[in-house]
């Protein structure tokens, strides 16, 4: 509250550009010799500010898969430190709406910041109190535009997220990168599941013939089956996972269970195993 | 007329909707402040914001339109019925920022006739259920016939059944508290 009636009805003052909207005289000539000199100073307009991290605590792959009724999602409950295993109680697949489930690979603290984005929207949504509630269309595009936004600004959020849900009877299932790149299919896989699972679900897809011929149990299955894969082969991985399931009755997320898995070849092996 | 009730297991509040000018505008816009102040809190410390908080921050708010001569104070009272892990919690602020805690709370034309009508229950013991019988109760009773049209009376709750979150009572309940209020009215 401006309480002083001589600064009212005045213009801006000159000396204050807070939007970068014109390059200042003193930047020029001058190359910035290191992000964190950039980083560090408010600077104007002249040249862009850069950010792009490197991820730190991470979760590896995310699946998605529809089948004849909804669509279904796993995640382990790795959250990885490097090398190291550091966090191996993490629930990276999340609840947002009723119907919704958003599932996070990539830097964990931004898939922390994300969830409390998507919180303060779900509160704006029920505060309106119009009838209406964000859908999972809805906080697809919303999530795009700031993943997007982002990676414009060269200061990403280093995720791949997958979102899964059912608005209006259909199903929904679609992956949002660090770059903003949205892409919507039957079937999705992130990180090392893009390599090693994707191959997988499509088969199943193109063998039944459609995701409305693949059933819950089906689904389940071939989930399970990727996720022993990715076990097997991801060395970031961890054999402790969620699956969660969007249907018409609501969201369910599976308390952590684990698949079975043979070691006892590895007493044979001399070497690399050729 | 509205009235707020903090009973053993949330906060009941119930508003007597008329056609309103001017007073509707002030109230508006301490929930639009209420709800930026929440939302802030909540970037900040990553939870939701607690009763007395919230209340400090609107008092402080209101009491800011009593310092200058370049604006008026609010004019209507807020009443801020919040739950959380330490339990319910009900406040009421006025327009000279002042604000305390309170069981039973009243603002409006029927104020006087409210208060005594709450002060009569037994809040301590009373169920959320209960309490938004008699909250209805209390509202018909002091709706004035002869001064004020028709009106539509809105019933508001925050308890354990609503999981900590205010919402509108349930319609059945509501209509149920209707039934009750309407006949209580005709008795006296």
């Amino acid at each position: 509250m401006d309480h002083f009636p001589t600064n009212w009805g005045n213009p801006r003052s000159e000396d204050v550009d807070n939007y970068n909207t014109y390059p200042v005289a003193s930047h020029i000539g001058k190359a910035p010799h290191s992000v964190t000199q950039i980083a560090g100073f408010g600077h104007a307009a002249g040249h862009p500010s850069t950010h792009t991290q490197q991820p730190v605590v991470t979760g590896t792959s995310v699946l998605g898969l529809k089948f004849k009724g909804g669509v279904i999602m796993a995640a382990d409950n790795l959250a990885s430190y490097g090398s190291l295993a550091r966090f191996r109680d993490v629930e990276r697949l999340h609840k947002v709406a009723d119907f919704t489930v958003l599932g996070a690979s990539g830097d964990m603290s931004d898939y922390q910041y994300v969830k409390h984005l998507l919180d303060t929207q779900m509160i704006r949504e029920y505060n309106a109190d119009d009838g209406n509630t964000l859908e999972t269309p809805n906080i697809y595009e919303y999530l795009w535009r700031v993943m997007y936004n982002r990676r414009s600004k060269m200061n990403p959020l280093w995720n791949t997220f997958v979102l899964g849900g059912i608005s209006q009877g259909k199903s929904f299932l679609g992956a949002i990168d660090l770059k903003g790149t949205p892409y919507q299919a039957p079937s999705i896989a992130t990180g090392f599941g893009s390599h090693l699972a994707q191959p997988i679900l499509r088969k199943e897809l193109e063998t039944r013939g459609g995701e409305e011929n693949i059933t819950e149990e089906d689904a389940v299955k071939i989930l399970k089956d990727c996720m022993k894969v990715l076990f097997y082969r991801d060395a970031r991985s961890m054999n402790k996972f969620q699956l969660a399931k969007i249907t018409e009755q609501g969201v369910t997320i599976s308390e952590p269970l684990s698949v079975e898995t043979e070691w006892a070849f590895a007493e044979k092996i001399r070497g690399y195993g050729a | 007329t509205s009235i707020g009730i903090r009973v053993k297991d949330g906060v009941v509040l119930a508003v007597e909707k008329l056609a309103t000018a001017g007073l509707l505008a002030d109230g508006r816009h301490i929930v639009k402040r209420a709800r930026e102040e929440a939302q802030g809190w909540r970037d900040i410390y990553k939870m939701p914001i607690d009763g007395p908080s919230i209340a400090n921050r609107i008092g402080d708010y209101v009491a800011a339109y009593t310092l200058y001569s370049s604006v008026r104070p609010f004019g209507c009272s807020t009443l801020i019925a919040t739950m959380d892990n330490t339990g319910p919690k009900l406040y009421m602020v006025e327009p000279s920022g002042l604000f305390w805690g309170y069981h039973g709370a009243a603002v409006g034309k029927g104020r006087q006739v409210a208060k005594t009508e709450i002060e009569k229950l037994n809040l301590e013991e009373m169920t959320c259920r209960e309490a938004v019988k008699h909250a209805a109760r209390i509202i018909y009773n002091v709706h004035d016939d002869a001064k004020d049209k028709d009106f539509e009376l809105e019933l508001s709750w925050v308890c354990e059944e609503s999981n900590g979150l205010h919402q509108i009572v349930p319609k059945d309940l509501a209509a149920e508290a209707e039934q009750y209020a309407k006949a209580s009215i005709l008795l006296t």
